[in-house]
């Protein structure tokens, strides 16, 4: 027992030291690309590379993360680079920010964009403490001549689904479930609550936070209460934590519910995610064209140079936001269009924060 | 808990948690071989980078001066037969408090105001945890849960004090002044502007306090007695009562401290939380890597930081994918969990060595 028990450590300690010298040659060659600071004139695979540091989410939220991942992805295909163009930094916990965006610092990207409000204060301090190194910020402003701001008119797009949501509902109720609440969400809950009061303002819209963008037991606890109490669609802006609420409505839906439920997705179509056994219940999905946005952003970048300080807002008008068709039925996907081109002309404006009560 | 007391010698003790973190290491490079990404490749990536830079070093000693004021408060009531499983929501309730008062009192010098606001973050945390104490001493009432749900009353009264008091609706608070500054500007330099601060040097201050504390003092012995037999510590004539919320009221202490530290130093404000904050239930783990040991918890703590961050380098680095990366992670603080088999078997073959070596030298022991 005991030189079997001895024989192990040896096994461990031999790997451990295998690995230490391993490290030590593989470092030597790797350290020349990590000398910090001229970032800009290093890149050596392709010549011109994207970072990015998700929130909490994740890369693979199938919302606002992967659609920014996914408009990278699709950037370096368009450009004709390997896949090496292109990085992501995932986010665990807010304290992360920081390293994250260090890391990608030091790995020496073009552009290195922080996803989502949450890392304001992050790209700021880091951004002040690099000046010669460009960043981007999604869905908050930092102002900096590094620092490029991307913005979207999400009320405009959650307008649409309201006015979605309002044309389809059979039982004069409709949900919304957000993520963390705050400046971002209330974009789309304003939006929301206008477009579907504006077709009827008899129609209940329960509102509610998770509280978080990653806790699909939460998302699908919440949907439980709405779909019991009578709402027929809920339209979420919550991140991982809609997969949650899908769950919910397939679950539902499968086990033969009476009324026909229905989820409005966010961020990308998210189609996929409403199959069930009799068909789809993705009644529409509110698009935020973060990846699109980036995309523009970057190779406005690489062609004319960076346009650092400056705030730039996508809109419908921009195709920067927008909704698909889904499975809407004619007469709502006509009053969508109608709207959205009252919206385009300005004849509708869509406030950003809800109305207090 | 018997456990632990049985292991005196230095030795011993400190092969458990070696042994733990090896077999984790090495079951996450089988995990890695089966996934057929390269585990030498990986760790070099964890283990070198960090290492490598002294911005990541400082990043990783940072996130390990909060694990350990969490992990020292999780051990201390653990010492005590409770498991404060609301570390983190005692850690949230004193970053919370600190950053407001640093926030309402930003005139005041910064020795003052920094200490000041420590205490408050601590004295927060700590009266957090005694309701759970309280309810436990005078009612009965399991800890595990009433503190399970105070971690969330904890979080949500937070997000709706910085949405509603310390913010206007916003999801964010402001940064707290320069009076409230945790940092040294010759720390930053040595670490390349990471955000390693004072706090590191209070949590070595705080390890060797909580060592005298336990060792040295009566109340310190009150608290483990409990912790061993609480039957015959009240036959002693110790108050069961008592000891239950001063060791729970000391355990969220170190844990508001923890959070007012990692508040005040890390971030320089709070901003809404989409869950509770990770360093509650990595001072667990801590803790429990560190078996109660204060100077094993500093290092574990350590270790904790450094394969945090370092985690943070194997996608990147070595292609191994970010969730291969915490699965890794897991599997070493699952081996850790499960130190307990470990000890199991070492004793086994101590018990075995001290029969043949009594057997054939009629030895004492």
């Amino acid at each position: 027992m005991t030189t079997k028990l001895r024989n192990l450590f040896a096994i461990g300690a031999s790997a451990m030291l295998l690995a230490a010298c391993q490290g030590q040659d593989a470092s030597d060659t790797g350290s020349t690309g990590t000398d910090d600071n001229d970032s800009a004139d290093t890149t050596e695979t392709a010549d011109f590379t994207l970072g990015m540091v998700t929130d909490e989410g994740g890369v693979d939220d199938r919302s606002f993360n992967q659609s920014a991942w996914e408009g990278m992805q699709v950037w370096a295909e368009d450009n004709g680079y390997s896949d090496d163009a292109v990085a992501y930094f995932q986010s665990n916990d807010p304290q992360e920010f920081v390293p994250n965006l260090n890391q990608a610092v030091q790995a020496g990207f073009d552009i290195i964009y922080g996803v989502g409000f949450q890392l304001t204060d992050a790209v700021k301090d880091v951004a002040t403490a690099n000046p010669d190194q460009h960043f981007g910020i999604v869905d908050s402003v930092v102002e900096e001549d590094n620092v490029v701001s991307l913005n979207f008119r999400d009320n405009e797009a959650a307008y649409l689904v309201g006015v979605a949501a309002a044309h389809s509902t059979q039982t004069n109720k409709v949900g919304f479930i957000g993520g963390i609440a705050g400046p971002v969400i209330d974009k789309f809950e304003a939006g929301f609550v206008e477009g579907v009061k504006s077709v009827d303002p008899s129609i209940e819209v329960d509102v509610q936070y998770a509280e978080s963008f990653s806790d699909a037991a939460i998302g699908q606890q919440i949907a439980a209460g709405m779909y019991s109490a009578g709402a027929d669609i809920i339209y979420h802006a919550s991140g991982a934590v809609g997969n949650g609420v899908f769950t919910e409505a397939t679950d539902r839906m499968e086990s033969g519910s009476e009324t026909e439920l229905w989820v409005i997705g966010v961020d990308r179509d998210q189609e996929e995610l409403g199959e069930y056994d009799g068909g789809n219940l993705t009644l529409t999905s509110s698009l935020k064209g973060v990846g699109t946005a980036i995309q523009i952003a970057s190779n406005e970048t690489k062609d004319e140079g960076f346009q650092g300080g400056e705030n730039l807002i996508y809109g419908l008008a921009e195709d920067g936001v927008g909704v698909t068709e889904g499975n809407m039925s004619e007469e709502a996907w006509t009053a969508v269009q109608e709207a959205q081109e009252a919206i385009i002309n300005g004849d509708i404006e869509v406030p950003e924060a809800p109305v207090a009560e | 808990m018997q456990l632990i007391r049985q292991h005196k010698s230095f030795l011993s003790g400190l092969i458990v948690p070696l042994t733990s973190i090896l077999f984790g290491f090495i079951f996450g490079a089988i995990l890695m071989l089966a996934f057929g990404y390269n585990p030498i490749l990986a760790y070099q990536a964890m283990i070198v980078s960090v290492f490598q830079s002294p911005y990541f070093i400082g990043e990783a000693l940072r996130q390990a001066t909060a694990l350990t004021f969490t992990g020292l408060g999780f051990a201390l009531a653990f010492q005590a037969g409770f498991f404060n499983i609301g570390i983190a929501g005692q850690a949230l309730a004193g970053w919370v408090s600190a950053v407001w008062f640093a926030l309402a009192f930003p005139d005041l010098p910064r020795i003052v105001l920094v200490t000041l606001s420590l205490i408050i973050g601590l004295i927060i945390g700590a009266l957090w945890a005694s309701i759970a104490g309280f309810l436990r001493a005078y009612f009965g009432t399991s800890e595990v849960i009433v503190s399970i749900m105070l971690n969330y009353t904890a979080l949500q009264i937070t997000n709706y004090l910085i949405r509603n008091v310390l913010s206007e609706s916003g999801n964010s608070t402001e940064r707290v002044g320069e009076n409230a500054n945790m940092g040294f500007a010759w720390l930053s330099a040595l670490t390349q502007n990471s955000r390693l601060n004072v706090g590191f040097f209070i949590a070595i201050i705080v390890v060797i306090l909580y060592w005298v504390f336990m060792t040295k003092t009566t109340a310190g012995f009150e608290i483990r007695a409990v912790g061993l037999n609480a039957s015959a510590s009240r036959y002693a004539g110790m108050s069961a009562e008592k000891n239950i919320i001063l060791s729970m009221f000391l355990s969220g202490a170190l844990a508001g401290l923890g959070g007012a530290v990692h508040g005040l130093g890390t971030f320089g404000n709070i901003f809404t939380q989409g869950g509770l904050p990770d360093i509650g239930f990595n001072g667990i783990a801590v803790a429990l890597l560190g078996l109660g040991n204060p100077i094993g918890i500093f290092f574990s703590s350590i270790l904790f930081g450094v394969l945090n961050i370092g985690a943070g380098f194997m996608p990147n680095q070595a292609g191994v994918p970010d969730e291969m990366a915490n699965i890794v992670i897991a599997a070493i603080i699952f081996f850790v969990g499960a130190n307990y088999i470990i000890r199991y078997f070492l004793d086994k073959i101590a018990a075995k060595k001290e029969v043949t070596n009594s057997a054939s030298q009629g030895g004492d022991v």
